[in-house]
């Protein structure tokens, strides 16, 4: 049998293994397009997701019902948050760009198991199928949110099961990509690349591994208890079998908690990439903010409590939570402190990534603050299960990990794709964005004060004016990122050529080719200096 | 031509880093048998004495068995690494087929163990269960659970250490080459491990 072989001059879009289009894409192993699939995949359930948010804030334009029945509205929050946590911000930017950029930017050929990374997508597909089936299975779509919270995940006579399973699959996806990531960053760095060479964003992709791998596996065992006492009757957490509801709150948020970070670590790392390169200057506290990733990621796993407050805790655990979960708050403060140094003075090219980057900062501080009054017992008590809370982690995740995500797709695009988009489409997509997002969920943090409650498709009269702002911030926000993405699809199709670095960037990525070729570097590069040192 | 090279050579062998990477998967391992044990420990504090009635329906005969046959098959397995880095290919397919042996006894063990649990109508959701007290309940719970999530270790080990042994016949495990060979010894540890807490936890607190 002849082997194939391959030219290591041309991109890795031009490899061909297989004559049907479609199977060089799902069986290959290279890393950018296994991170190419992630990207196509989380986008197609982005738009999803997105559209129930969309049809939930139509809801709520007046009290009453209005475009849907209560039923279906507690299935659409429940499904927009099986969508949005467990298939997009979960997998999200380690999933895209870590496959895309970590070997890249580590002066690696591929991942260290570069079959587990395309076994790690497929189990991601299977698992997301197995997650859908649930809205289409037995007596109607889950109503239960996101957080499966006993004893109703029992009561409801809803198709719970498969969202169950498809999560517990995914979460193996995750694991596998993170115990990749781990042994890659070990193992693979180039020569004379020291731990202190390491370029941010593949910091923050190490520290977020290892919650991957530390974290997943409680939620998993919680989520096959669940499963295994809704099949054979095993008594866990439903009162009715002798078990005790709390205890699975404690364990979910065990996990759920740790996993916020690692939603927002990868994204910090791709603030910290971005803005050094549009300043051209070097970071300001590189150890710093490498300290602080580590260190949220360590206190990260001794806050879960905050989620429980009214749960019923001793008060012991209630202040104990209370203190570290304000604790964790530094660590991230840290690095607000270092982005805006490394502006200061800083030769400013204020390109499109970089707009992104700083809605980041301003999006994400909002979302930060917030959660201080959240992370204190007394005044959580107050607005606990408002539209505060929600108001609160849309800043953070949406505001936060979603716009990372955005400056990164627009940072590396031209790498990834080795088009330029249109620059001016871009701004009026960021613009509509920052407009959309604050007319959005401004209006919620009152909302939640004055005591709107979260989760409900009615509402009193004197809640009206703040709801009709919040769903035309909504039609805003969609249609706004409606114009980005087709802005970058239609560029990455028909885009200008762009050049190999047109940020000026220094890290290893913006020296290889434009798309990167097969195995990246056609030889492996010595590293000599940090990776933002732009004076040398 | 220069630059054209065969796709094998993206394939690339490291020793150091595939052990790496299946200790960090056996760390999530433990874990995920962490949130059984925590479980665990939170209802045998708010039932102690239901939980010390319900374990001496268990025998620790056939308890103290099972992990005799385990350890023994974690011996077996480690000396068949060593039989590999002496390169006595042999020797190493002997001692992986008594592994597997072992784990098979281990799970005919198991099966009548819960096969006698089961004809006295004690099994999830049964009748009879439903009427003991709320700690026994959780007792037999976690038990059938967790001893029912180690059987299904245990057959994984026995499919794993199986394609290693075929692995090992064929030549593609070799003693230049035997990182597999090495990881399914350090899973077949960890399946051996998470017994050894098992096996008191459910057996001998009575
Ligand atoms: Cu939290």
């Amino acid at each position: 049998m002849a082997e194939p072989t391959i030219n290591l001059e041309q991109s890795f879009y031009e490899v061909k293994n297989y004559k049907s289009p479609i199977l060089n894409w799902i069986l290959s192993t290279d890393h950018k397009r296994i991170g190419l699939l992630y990207l196509y995949s989380i986008m197609t359930f982005f738009v999803v997701g997105a559209l129930l948010g969309l049809a939930m804030k139509l809801e709520l334009i007046a009290p009453g019902k209005t475009i849907m029945e209560a039923q279906t509205y507690n299935a659409a929050f429940t499904f927009h948050g099986i969508i949005m946590i467990f298939l997009i911000i979960i997998p999200g930017l380690p999933a895209v760009f870590g496959n895309f950029l970590l070997p890249i930017m580590i002066g690696a050929k591929d991942v260290a198991f570069p079959k587990l990374n395309l076994l790690s997508w497929w189990i991601y597909v299977l698992g997301a199928i197995v997650a859908l089936l649930s809205q289409v299975m037995g007596d109607g779509p889950p109503d239960t949110g996101w957080t499966f919270y006993a004893p109703y995940s029992f009561k409801t006579t809803s198709t719970v099961l498969p969202a169950l399973i498809g999560a517990f699959i995914l979460g193996f996806s995750s694991i596998l990509t993170g115990l990749n990531f781990i042994v890659t960053i070990h193992r693979m760095r180039a020569p004379g690349m020291t731990w202190l060479k390491m370029p941010l964003f593949p910091w923050t992709l190490y520290a977020t591994a290892w919650i991957q791998l530390l974290a997943t596996p409680v939620v998993g065992i919680t989520l096959l208890m669940v499963i295994a006492e809704k099949m054979f009757q095993i008594g866990f957490f439903d009162p009715a079998l002798g078990g005790d509801p709390i205890l699975f709150q404690h364990l979910f948020w065990i996990y759920s908690h740790p996993a916020v970070y690692i939603m927002i670590l990868p994204a910090m790392g791709v603030i910290s990439e971005v803005i050094p390169t549009f300043c051209q200057k070097t970071i300001f506290g590189y150890k710093a903010i490498i300290a602080s990733t580590l260190l949220i990621a360590f206190v990260g796993y001794f806050v879960w409590g905050h989620h429980m407050y009214t749960a019923g805790m001793s008060d012991t655990a209630l202040w104990l939570f209370s203190l570290l979960t304000f604790l964790v708050a530094i660590p991230s403060a840290i690095k607000i402190f270092n982005w805006i140094a490394t502006l200061y003075k800083g030769s400013i090219n204020l390109e499109i990534p970089l707009y992104w980057a700083l809605g980041f900062l301003f999006l994400f501080m909002i979302g930060g603050l917030t959660g201080l009054v959240l992370g204190s017992v007394a005044t959580d008590v107050y607005v606990h299960d408002t539209s505060f809370v929600v108001a609160h982690f849309h800043f953070v995740m949406f505001g936060g990990t979603g716009t990372g995500f955005f400056a990164a797709l627009h940072y590396w695009f031209p790498k990834m794709y080795g088009k330029s988009y249109d620059n001016t489409w871009a701004k009026v997509g960021f613009w509509g964005f920052i407009i959309g997002f604050m007319m959005l969920y401004m209006p919620m943090f009152t909302l939640g004060m004055q005591g709107m409650p979260r989760r409900y498709f009615d509402y009193l009269e004197q809640f009206h004016g703040g709801n009709i702002l919040s769903s035309f911030g909504a039609i805003i926000l969609i249609a706004s990122l409606a114009i980005v993405i087709i802005n970058l699809v239609t560029s990455a199709k028909r885009g200008k050529k762009a050049p190999k670095n047109p940020w000026d960037g220094i890290t290893l990525e913006w020296q290889v080719d434009s798309p990167p070729t097969l195995e990246n570097f056609e030889t492996i590069p010595v590293v000599e200096k940090g990776p933002y040192d732009y004076k040398k | 031509m220069e630059n054209q090279v065969h796709i094998q050579a993206h394939d690339h062998y490291d020793h150091e880093g595939s052990k790496l990477g299946m200790w960090l998967f056996i760390f999530t391992e433990f874990l995920l048998f962490g949130g059984l044990f925590i479980t665990y420990a939170v209802y045998k504090y708010m039932n102690p004495v239901a939980f010390h009635m319900a374990a001496e329906e268990l025998s620790v005969t056939v308890g103290a068995i099972n992990t005799v046959i385990l350890l023994v098959s974690s011996a077996t397995i480690a000396m068949s690494i060593s039989a590999m880095q002496y390169n006595d290919v042999k020797l190493t397919k002997r001692l992986l087929l008594a592994t597997i042996l072992l784990a098979i006894v281990f799970l005919v063990n198991k099966y009548f163990e819960w096969g006698a649990k089961i004809s006295h109508g004690i099994y999830p959701g049964s009748e009879q269960l439903m009427e003991v007290s709320r700690g026994e309940l959780l007792f037999y719970g976690l038990y059938f659970f967790m001893t029912g999530l180690h059987a299904l270790h245990i057959i994984i080990g026995v499919v794993f250490i199986a394609v290693v042994y075929f692995k090992v016949a064929n030549g593609t495990v070799h003693a230049e080459r035997y990182v597999l060979l090495e990881n399914s010894g350090l899973y077949w540890h960890l399946v051996d491990a998470i017994w050894i807490f098992l096996f008191p936890l459910f057996y001998l607190i009575t």
